[in-house]
Order: structure tokens, then C-alpha cells, then sequence
């Protein structure tokens, strides 16, 4: 087994969506490489307690974003990674994000909160649904 | 099912043949010495005339008898109790009929098989422990003139007890679905019954038979009249009446009822010289002189038939009802059906209640 | 494809009081199928309607497409653990082992043998001295070794301790993932299900509030906070199913049809306990509000 698969009741993804997350941070972290193979769904369904379909689901969405394939009999492998997009790719966002942080640090922000804003508003902001 | 019946029964069973074997070991060990003593003791005396002394000696020495009659009687009323209340009340107290019936037997199965195998059981456990005990004191059986007094200890009776509690208790169970109130109501009407059938039943299931014949009167006033005996000793008396000429029943066990509670015989005089027997009417005899000279002593002879002759002319018979010892296994066996019958209707009313009650 | 259970207008009646009434459901097969509700809402009496300890007074029920009823063959397609896990406490584990193997018809017992010494529990033990957690344990496997086609639990984790509940849940899902079959277990606490039900079935003051896929009922319910506002003010295809205001601002659960368009606004996503504490709260004050006769707006 490669990786493990974890729950965080309180993250405000449904647990499909974390699972994917999961695997895409995994691929992105380089802990997985092509070919390596994904927890069986009944690994997972035992060690987290959770409804299989909502691992298939997962697998289904990383299938379609060709990120992993499924041998049938066998289990999900990964065809992908996603180490070697890289981030320097974004230049513009990265700047943008500087021009933030140093506007924030003048309005008084210690680093504690700069991290509690930034993940306060991505959580909401994810959560929302504002048409 | 049969298989899980047996597992959770089995403690039960052994306990109780265990005990029924350690009652068959006391009574083969104790059984012969009796049957000894009765051959060296009884038997010759009996083959040479009046035995009475004898026997009264040999049938004193059942205390052993006491305790098994005892333990004869209660059995059945034991077997309801601890065998047919909490089988199906403990699964129904304790939640594992939820486990019990979603387990691929039916309702009417589990009940089925419970019933027939520690309803069968029961019968085998009463039905040996009578067997032994009938075979055991049969020695003493055959001096005892009043049979009928044990009846609910002998013969092939318990059997039907222990099968109509077991079934009492079941039904109990089932329907209280709680073990102590079904135990409760198990005694309660089981002890009724065996009551109601003992005194209101059992007497007339044949119609008795009558033995008539003229009152005799006491020695005087006073009780001790009566005396009538069944030809056969051990033939069951039901009551022993007096009735009066036009056949009413003014009295019983040989004296005429003087008002609540009182009995016996009250001559007395009734003007213009002559007797009157109170309760009855006028003696239409001539009395002597009601103490002969000496006075204290008692009646004279002349006063005591002159009170024979009143009684006689009046009318008094004395009438026996009475159920003759030849009827004894036909009453065990009728008794023994009654039982048996309502234990068959009880069991049929569980697999009803059960049907109705759960699905 | 024949449902899992299907009741139509079910009820019960004990002496003058309908623990369940006008019941109405049809659960797909496939689906862990949680049942939620208050105490004394009606879910034991569903699922021993369901399983065949109880009778109907009205209406219907189907399970697997036939009425459960007093046969063996229905009795041997559904597996059922009671409330508190009843178990006969003077007979051993290996005892309620072989117990299942002499009263079903087909009783998978090497299965069972391994699950059990898989969990750590003695053979010997009376089951008597089994912990509530053990007892679970026990009486799961008892009903899953029985190869059922649907597998219904009363309130199976409601006395066990977190560890406990995790390990009798993880037991569950294996279960689902190695066989075919429809799961129907029943919990007051909405965090017991959200893990393992993707259908949900909402049963409070005796009928059935809401029922369906838990992700349709997540996409279809929606809090709208906003300026004060009266409840005929939003959309026809809006269902207010729970209301609260202050004196300037009102917010709205809806069931919705569509997305919502009016800026004034907020619409925030609901998590599964939300929906379910809406719908029993309508259950409880809807119930009220027949009683006292007060309308509900405020």
C-alpha cells in the first residue's frame, strides 16, 4: 500500500471529494508514481468506514481527469502524475500573490493571521454558492 | 432447531434426571426391605384372620412414603413453573426472540419444537417418577383401605398434571412475556384447577353409586349414629347422608343437622307424654322412663330401643354415595384425558396468540 | 429491479396510539439506506414490520418483493440485528456460531469462524460476559454469515463506545464491499450514517418526512439568508421547510427546484445533519401547530 486514505469530518468536502483530494495532493507531493497502485475500495471501506460507493465515485472522477485507470479483478492504477506540472506555470498568480502578502503584512497581519484569513475565505468561498 | 432446543435445555434436563436417578437409587435400595417386611409380617397374618394390629404397624412406617407423596404432588406444579413459564417468556423478556425468529425457522416451528421437547420431557420425568413411586409402595398400597386419599400421587395422573402445567405455563409466558408473572398465574391456576377437578370433578365423572339402608341410632342423645360402611374397604365415600322418609337430607355422617354447626341426635319431651326427635318430628313410640333407677349411669337399655324404634318408624335411612374401588383406574385414566385435553387446547391457543401477536 | 422495501401507506397501532402511520416508501436494492429519527419516532416498528416480527394494522409492505411474513424462505433473505443486540447469554460464542449453522438454511461457517477469531473474540466465552461492542460484533456476524439479501439493524452502534462504533461500521462496509446486499440500519444520531448511507429515509412523529439518495437531498436543499422577509415572498417551487427570523433578517431551509437568482441572497450548502434537524423540527412543530391552531409565520 502506498498511500492511506483519511477523513476530516470538519473540512466541508464531502468525503468523495477528499478522497480525490487525497490523490491529487499524493500525485502533485510525488509519493506516487505511474504505475503504483491506489487502496483497493475494500481496503479503504475498512480502514474508514465509509460507503463503497463513495470510493468508486472518487475513482470514477480521477478515471475521468485520466489521472488513474481501473484493470478490472486487478484494482486503480495511476497513468499520471501531476509532479511535473509545474508551479513556476504560474507566474502571474504567483505575483499577484506576493502583491497580497505584502499589503497584508502593512495592514498589521502577523503570520498566524494571514493563514487564518487565507484558509477562512478559501473554505467559504468553496462552500458558497453564489449565483 | 431441535439441535438448539437440546443446547439450551440440557442443564435443565440433566439436573432433573439426575435427581429422578438418585430417587431411583433411594427407592431400589429401600424397596425390597418393604416388600420383605410385608411378605414375613403381612402376609401370613392375613392368611390367618384379623390382621389389624399388623398392618397398622407395617403402614406407620412411611415416612419415606410421606416425602415421596409430597415430591409427587409438587412436581407438576414444578414443571410449569420452571420449565413452561420461562420458555417462551424469557425470549420474549430478554429480547432474543428478535434473534430467534430472523433466523430462518418459523415462529411455528421454534414454537413446535419447544413444546414437543420439553413438553415431553416433562410428561417422562412425571411419568417415571410415578412409575417409581406407584412400584414402591405398592406393599403399603395393598394394606391402605383409602386408596382414593392418593390418588394424585399414583398411577398414570401426574403424567397429565405435568403436561397441563407445562402447557399452563407456556401459554402464561407467552402471553404475559414476562417470567415471574407467568410463573405466578402458572401456580395460581394450576393449583385452582387441580382443586376444582379433585372436589367437583373426579366424583362424578361416573355416577356414583348409593348404599341405603335404615339409620341406627346412638345409645341415647348425643352424636354416634350412622355407621354405615361401604361393602369393600377402600371404596371412596363422597358423602354419608341422612334422609328422612320423604327423602330429604336432613343430616350427615350418621347425626341430624340441629342448626349451624351442630350435629347429633336430641330426644327430647314433646307434651302429653311423648318423645320428639328434634329436627324430625314426633316419635310415635312410647318412651320408658328416660333413666332407669341408678340414675347416672346412662340410658337403659329399653331408652335405647325405644329411640331405634323412632328412628326407625320415622323413617331415617342413612344413604352412602360412594364411588366402589374397581372405578380407580377408569378415573385415572378419565382424569388423567381431562388433563392431557386441556394441555392439547392450552398449546393450540399458543400457536393462535402467537399467529395473532407476531405476524 | 425490485426495491429493497417498498410500503405503502403502512401503519401501526397499538391500542389507540399509531406508533407508525401512513408510511410510504420505496428504497431502491444496492443502497445502505439509513433510517433517522427521534426516539419513538416509529423506527423499530418499520424495521420489525420489515423483518416480519410484526403485523400491519393498515396499508402494505413489501420486502424484497414479497410481505414478510411468518415462511422460511423470506426469513432466510433478510438478516436482522435487534436493538441492543440481544444475545443468549449462557451459551458460548462457538455456541450462537453453530446455532445459525442449525437454523439457516444457507450459513456460510468458515466465513463466520474467521470473522470471529478475525475480531479477537473467544470461542468459549459466554456470550453473557461479551462486551456491548463484542455482543455487535457477534450478533453482525450471525446475521451476515446467514448470506442475506438485505440486512436490517436497529440502532446497531447506539451503546457502543467511538472505537467500537468504527470497528463495527468498518465490519459493515466490508460486508457490503464482499457481497451483493441492501443494508437498512436505523440511528438517532445523524453522524452515525453520514459515513456509510448514500440513501436516507427521515421518520419523525410517526411518519416518513423526507426520503431519497443523500446526494439529491444535499442538492436540493439550500439555506437563503436575507433581509427580513415573509416565506409567500419566495418562489411557488420553493418548500420552506424550517423558517427563523429576527427583526431584520430571515433565513430559509428550502427544498428548491432551481437555481436562485435574486441577488439579496446568501445560499449556502447544507451538510446531511442540517437537512435531517429541518425536517424533524417541521415533524415537531408541525405537530404543534395542529394542536394549538397558531399559524406558523411569526
Amino acid at each position: 500500500m502506498v498511500i492511506e486514505f483519511h477523513l476530516n469530518a470538519r473540512s466541508g468536502l464531502s468525503p468523495y471529494q477528499q478522497i480525490v483530494q487525497q490523490v491529487r495532493h499524493a500525485l502533485r507531493l510525488g509519493l506516487l508514481h505511474e504505475g503504483d497502485q491506489l487502496p483497493t475500495v475494500k481496503d479503504a471501506v475498512e480502514r474508514l468506514a465509509i460507503n463503497p460507493n463513495t470510493v468508486l465515485k472518487a475513482y470514477k472522477e480521477l478515471e475521468h481527469a485520466g489521472l488513474v485507470a481501473a484493470r478490472p479483478g486487478v484494482g486503480t492504477f495511476v497513468t499520471k502524475t501531476l509532479s511535473d506540472v509545474s508551479l513556476a506555470a504560474h507566474g502571474p498568480l504567483r505575483q499577484d500573490l506576493r502583491r497580497w502578502l505584502a499589503q497584508a503584512r502593512r495592514a498589521g497581519l502577523d503570520d498566524e493571521s494571514i493563514e487564518a484569513l487565507f484558509q477562512d475565505t478559501f473554505r467559504s468561498s468553496a462552500a458558497e454558492d453564489v449565483a | 432447531m431441535i439441535a438448539l432446543t437440546w443446547r439450551q435445555f440440557r442443564t435443565q434436563a440433566a439436573l432433573a434426571f439426575g435427581l429422578l436417578a438418585a430417587i431411583a437409587v433411594a427407592l431400589a435400595v429401600t424397596g425390597p426391605a418393604l416388600v420383605h417386611l410385608y411378605d414375613t409380617s403381612v402376609l401370613p397374618c392375613q392368611a390367618q384372620g384379623d390382621c389389624s394390629l399388623v398392618t397398622s404397624a407395617f403402614a406407620g412406617r412411611d415416612h419415606l412414603l410421606q416425602d415421596l407423596g409430597t415430591v409427587l404432588v409438587v412436581v407438576p406444579g414444578l414443571i410449569g413453573l420452571f420449565w413452561g413459564a420461562p420458555l417462551a417468556a424469557r425470549e420474549l423478556e430478554t429480547g432474543t426472540y428478535q434473534l430467534a425468529w430472523t433466523q430462518g425457522v418459523t415462529r411455528k416451528r421454534w414454537l413446535a419444537v419447544k413444546l414437543g421437547l420439553v413438553g415431553l420431557a416433562s410428561m417422562a420425568v412425571a411419568g417415571l417418577l410415578s412409575l417409581m413411586v406407584t412400584w414402591w409402595s405398592s406393599p403399603l398400597d395393598r394394606v391402605n383401605t383409602d386408596l382414593f386419599a392418593q390418588f394424585g400421587q399414583r398411577g398414570i395422573v401426574p403424567l397429565g398434571y405435568a403436561a397441563f402445567a407445562f402447557a399452563l405455563g407456556v401459554c402464561a409466558g407467552l402471553v404475559l412475556h414476562r417470567t415471574v408473572p407467568a410463573m405466578a398465574v402458572t401456580v395460581a391456576v394450576f393449583v385452582g384447577v387441580r382443586l376444582a377437578v379433585t372436589y367437583w370433578v373426579r366424583p362424578y365423572l361416573f355416577a356414583p353409586l348409593h348404599l341405603i339402608a335404615g339409620l341406627r341410632a346412638p345409645n341415647g342423645n348425643g352424636t354416634g349414629g350412622g355407621g354405615l360402611t361401604p361393602s369393600r374397604p377402600g371404596d371412596w365415600v363422597l358423602s354419608d347422608q341422612v334422609v328422612n322418609a320423604a327423602g330429604r337430607v336432613i343430616g350427615q355422617d350418621g347425626a341430624i343437622n340441629l342448626g349451624p354447626g351442630r350435629l347429633g341426635f336430641a330426644f327430647g319431651p314433646a307434651g302429653d307424654g311423648r318423645v320428639a326427635l328434634q329436627g324430625v318430628g314426633t316419635c310415635p313410640n312410647r318412651f320408658p322412663a328416660l333413666f332407669g333407677a341408678g340414675g347416672g349411669q346412662g340410658p337403659t337399655p329399653a331408652f335405647v330401643r325405644a329411640t331405634q324404634e323412632c328412628v326407625t318408624r320415622l323413617g331415617l335411612k342413612e344413604v352412602l354415595t360412594y364411588q366402589p374401588t374397581y372405578r380407580y383406574w377408569p378415573l385415572q385414566w378419565y382424569e388423567t384425558g381431562i388433563f392431557a385435553g386441556l394441555a392439547l387446547i392450552l398449546a393450540g391457543f399458543c400457536f393462535w396468540w402467537l399467529r395473532r401477536r407476531y405476524a | 429491479m425490485t426495491a429493497a422495501l417498498a410500503a405503502e401507506g403502512l401503519g401501526k397501532r397499538y391500542g389507540r396510539r399509531w406508533a407508525l402511520s401512513d408510511c410510504t416508501l420505496e428504497v431502491p436494492p444496492g443502497r445502505v439506506v439509513g433510517l433517522v429519527g427521534p426516539n419513538g419516532a416509529g423506527k423499530t416498528t418499520l424495521l420489525h414490520l420489515a423483518v416480519g416480527l410484526l403485523r400491519p394494522t393498515a396499508g402494505s409492505i413489501e420486502v424484497l418483493g414479497r410481505p414478510p411474513g411468518d415462511n422460511a424462505g423470506q426469513i432466510g433473505r433478510v438478516g436482522f440485528v435487534a436493538q441492543q443486540t440481544p444475545v443468549y447469554s449462557r451459551l458460548s460464542v462457538a455456541d450462537h456460531l453453530r446455532l445459525g449453522g442449525w437454523l439457516n438454511p444457507q450459513w456460510d461457517a468458515e466465513a463466520a469462524r474467521r470473522r470471529i477469531s478475525q475480531l479477537g473474540l473467544d470461542p468459549d466465552q459466554r456470550a453473557g460476559r461479551l462486551s456491548g461492542g463484542e455482543r455487535a460484533q457477534l450478533a453482525l456476524t450471525l446475521a451476515v454469515a446467514k448470506r442475506p439479501e438485505l440486512l436490517v439493524l436497529d440502532e446497531p452502534v447506539a451503546s457502543l463506545d467511538p472505537l467500537a462504533r468504527r470497528e463495527f461500521l468498518q465490519l459493515l462496509m466490508s460486508t457490503v464491499v464482499e457481497h451483493e446486499v441492501s443494508i437498512v440500519l436505523s440511528s438517532h444520531l445523524v453522524a452515525d450514517l453520514e459515513r456509510v448511507c448514500d440513501y436516507l429515509v427521515v421518520l419523525a412523529s410517526s411518519r416518513v418526512q423526507v426520503a431519497g439518495d443523500v446526494d439529491d437531498l444535499l442538492a436540493a436543499h439550500r439555506r437563503l439568508t436575507g433581509p427580513r422577509r415573509d416565506p409567500a415572498a419566495l418562489p411557488a417551487d420553493y418548500e420552506v421547510i424550517e423558517e427563523s427570523h429576527t427583526n431584520v433578517q430571515s433565513s430559509f431551509i428550502v427544498r428548491y427546484g432551481g437555481p436562485v437568482y435574486d441577488p439579496a441572497w446568501t445560499v449556502e450548502e447544507l451538510s446531511l445533519e442540517d437537512v435531517v434537524l429541518a425536517y424533524m423540527s417541521r415533524a415537531r412543530s408541525g405537530a404543534g401547530v395542529a394542536r394549538r391552531g397558531l399559524s406558523v409565520l411569526r
